[in-house]
């Protein structure tokens, strides 16, 4: 049957989406690539599971028992691990566009992005007021509030960094964030959903950070294009749940010529006298197989990774955590959206949700799936950092909490050795910083910067019809 | 039945096919023969094309099938969920002249019942019979009179008694092929065509895997997004792009 070439340009190691997009570009850019996964599913971190995987996986519950069974066919849930959603303007989408991996992947609107205000009883969730005339609309601001926010929007509307009289005489690249506030003199809890629910930071730090009021106008800014696109929300959401990104990437690589093994564990990485890696010992062997497997080696100029493939090569720089819980209702409060998302910005930390039902086919009519995710201050108790979240969710039928997950970056950049590795999935609540280090990976692996646009035009190439 | 000349208007339908079956038994092979009425013999695999399409012309209606290869995939057992979601109609191959082929055949047939649509029509489709001898004891119709012998010799290995007993026991379709004469392989396709029940056709499919992708499905829901529509409102658009 087929061999395993002697060598290749590229050796990809985990299947995740990160992995998958380079894996796919590499192909289409005519490079050799042999890429592979542990695991017997594509996705790894980022893949979806089904119901009875999920309560294995976490494992909660008693020996002998089988509760998924009430939840209808295991297959018909798909169960994200990693709690995101595309922005819909966001370079995902491009990537998504311009490779035609559309081809294979359908998109549905998130029906609705809201943000929750005060605590406990008397709190209040709306809907992110995503322009100028839904700022007027909103139950977040009192009247006055209102048209300074409006203002404020307009503003970030129009600005346009190569006309200076649209700046409205500030020079973003020095201010703080806190300087704009005050200048549209918008009040705390204003200023609270636009940072977190709008520029969707993590923390309150970007405020009095100089130069950052750029990078969080180009963040708002995202977000209102991206709700202007659909009109629902600025978030897109791929049928059959998120795993469905990596293997449509996976496929395209495959068409342009990657080869794929899952199953197969990397028994050895070899490298030169130089330090620089030289090529990869690996057995593919699949579940139940009996016998060693198929034992390979071939050699390869680069590997890419994700951090669990180079446990000493990666270090930790937070924890996640987050808990999966099954649902047979909406959320309180979100007009009876059937998927959402829902940011708690708190003083120091938002707490988010991704809430998706069977509208997505993640799971069968009548159930959704909530996501409840933070970023953990004290992972010793982290299960208390998610109260404010699992309250919000009403009552519960299933809950699948982990310990905090660990996320990691790579110690070096991978010039030196020729392994470049990825970063762990971020509780950013989109998947922007993961194309960040696409693009990262890529610069630092090919040595320039990618370009997406037009990717696969002029490869002399046809994708079929 | 293949048809390019345009005819009265039918009503037209967009059908997912999906390719199953071990590496080498002649899966891109029989699309190419059915898609362009050609044959390369020691084909290399093709690069860039492991999604095609071609109409189907039925007295009462048009298929056009979305046809997906592996792209490969299959070579070290690693294809992907997403490739058998949403299929209405599988053609599953083996080589006629390796018996372990059908054995890996059954075992695609166990995981499409197991993942796939409820309604999908599988094809079990026994390919290369024109390296088959006209000697198979159980088999008295031959079809293989102008096998050349090209290859090295080969000689069937598995008889149609056994692989159509099989297929009558699952309900699946079943014929012999040779994607080389291009034996019998128009009728697999065209078979498919007849056998997808008519209220699982939704008209020209717009989702993914069409031509183009996704715009506003049917016209109700609302929510799906046409990604392809670039600067576009959203609007529906003609799914069908040939
Ligand atoms: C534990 C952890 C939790 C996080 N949680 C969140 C979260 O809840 N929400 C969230 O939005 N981000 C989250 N992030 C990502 C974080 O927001 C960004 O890394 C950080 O806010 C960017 O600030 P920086 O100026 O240091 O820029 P850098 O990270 O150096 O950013 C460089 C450039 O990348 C772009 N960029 C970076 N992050 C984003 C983003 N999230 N959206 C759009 N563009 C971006 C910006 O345009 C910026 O100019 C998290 C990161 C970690 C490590
Ligand atoms: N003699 C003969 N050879 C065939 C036939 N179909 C395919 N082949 C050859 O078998 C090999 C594998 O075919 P291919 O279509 O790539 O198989 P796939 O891996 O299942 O897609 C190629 O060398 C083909 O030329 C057939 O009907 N008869
Ligand atoms: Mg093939």
């Amino acid at each position: 049957m087929e061999e395993i070439a002697p060598s290749y340009d590229v050796v990809v190691l985990g299947t995740g989406l990160t992995e998958c997009i380079l894996s796919g570009v590499l192909s289409v850019k005519g490079q050799k690539v042999l890429h592979m996964d542990r695991n017997d599913h594509y996705g790894g971190e980022a893949a979806s599971v089904n119901l009875e995987t999920l309560f294995k996986q976490y494992d909660n519950f008693a020996p002998g028992t089988e509760p998924w069974k009430k939840y209808g066919r295991p297959n018909d849930w798909n169960i994200d691990l990693v709690p995101k959603l595309l922005m819909s303007n966001g370079e995902l989408t491009n990537i998504l566009v311009s490779t035609d991996v559309t081809r294979y992947i359908e998109f549905k609107q998130i029906a609705g992005s809201y943000v929750q205000q005060g605590q406990g009883p008397r709190a209040t969730v709306a809907k992110v007021p995503s322009d100028a005339s839904e700022a007027l609309r909103s139950p977040l601001m009192g009247i006055f509030e209102k048209r300074r926010a409006k203002n404020f929007l307009q503003w970030v509307g129009n600005f346009d960094e190569a006309n200076p009289s649209t700046h409205n005489g500030m020079n973003l690249s020095q201010a703080t964030m806190k300087q704009v506030y005050d200048k549209y003199g918008l009040e705390a809890s204003t200023r609270d959903f636009i940072g977190h629910s709008m520029a969707l930071y993590p923390t309150d730090d970007y405020i009095d950070k100089k130069g950052q009021a750029k990078d969080c106008v180009e963040r708002i800014r995202l977000y209102v294009n991206s709700m202007a696109r659909y009109g629902k929300s600025p978030y897109i959401y791929p049928l059959y749940g998120l795993g469905e990104l990596p293997q449509g990437f996976a496929r395209l690589s495959a068409i342009y010529g990657g080869t794929y093994m899952l199953n197969t564990t990397i028994d050895e990485v070899k490298f030169d006298g130089s330090g620089k890696v030289e090529g990869i010992r690996a057995t593919m062997k699949e579940r139940g197989e009996a016998g060693e497997g198929m034992k390979f080696e071939t050699k390869c100029k680069k590997i890419l990774a994700d951090p669990s493939y180079f446990p000493d090569k990666v270090k930790v720089t937070g924890h996640l955590v987050k808990a999966i819980c099954i649902l047979n209702h909406p959320i309180d409060k979100t007009d009876n959206s059937d998927s959402v998302q829902l940011i708690i910005p708190q003083s120091q930390v938002g707490r988010k949700h991704a809430l998706v039902s069977s509208t997505h086919n993640v799971c069968p009519k009548g159930y959704y799936i909530a996501i409840v995710s933070t970023i953990s201050e004290s992972p010793a108790n982290h299960h208390l950092e998610l109260q404010p979240g699992l309250e919000r969710l009403g009552k519960i039928e299933e809950q699948f909490m982990g310990a905090p997950i660990p996320i990691y970056e790579p110690l070096q950049s991978g010039e030196q050795d020729g392994v470049f590795l990825s970063r762990s999935y971020d509780a950013s609540s989109h998947f922007e910083t993961m194309t960040d280090d696409v693009r990262d990976i890529y610069r630092r692996a090919e040595g320039e910067e990618l370009v997406v646009k037009g990717l696969k035009e002029g490869e002399g190439l046809v994708g079929g019809e | 039945m293949t048809d390019s000349t345009a005819s009265a208007p039918k009503p037209s339908s967009s059908v997912k096919l999906v390719l199953l079956g071990e590496a080498a038994v002649g899966k891109s092979s029989l699309v190419l023969r059915f898609v362009n009425n050609d044959f390369q013999p020691n084909k290399e695999p093709t690069i860039g094309a492991a999604f095609l399409t071609q109409k189907c012309q039925l007295p009462s209606r048009t298929i056009k099938f979305e046809i997906w290869d592996t792209a490969g995939q299959e070579r070290f057992a690693s294809l992907a969920p997403m490739y058998y979601r949403n299929a209405q109609s599988a053609l599953v191959v083996y080589d006629m002249t390796k018996p372990s082929s059908l054995v890996k055949a059954k075992h695609w047939v166990a995981e499409l019942q197991r993942q796939a649509s409820p309604g999908i029509v599988i094809a079990l489709v026994g390919n290369k019979l024109d390296l088959c001898d006209d000697d198979d004891p159980e088999d008295e119709a031959q079809d293989g009179e102008n096998a050349e012998g090209h290859e090295e010799e080969a000689v069937r290995k598995v008889s149609t008694a056994e692989a159509k007993a099989y297929a009558e026991e699952e309900s699946l379709l079943f014929y012999e092929t040779s994607a080389k004469t291009g034996h019998n392989v128009s009728e697999v396709f065209t078979a498919i065509a007849n056998a997808i029940p008519e209220t699982s056709l939704k008209g020209p499919r717009t989702g993914a895997g069409g031509g183009t992708q996704a715009a506003i499905s049917g016209g109700q829901d609302t929510s799906r997004v046409n990604l392809n529509a670039r600067g576009a409102d959203g609007a529906a658009k003609e799914g069908c792009a040939c």
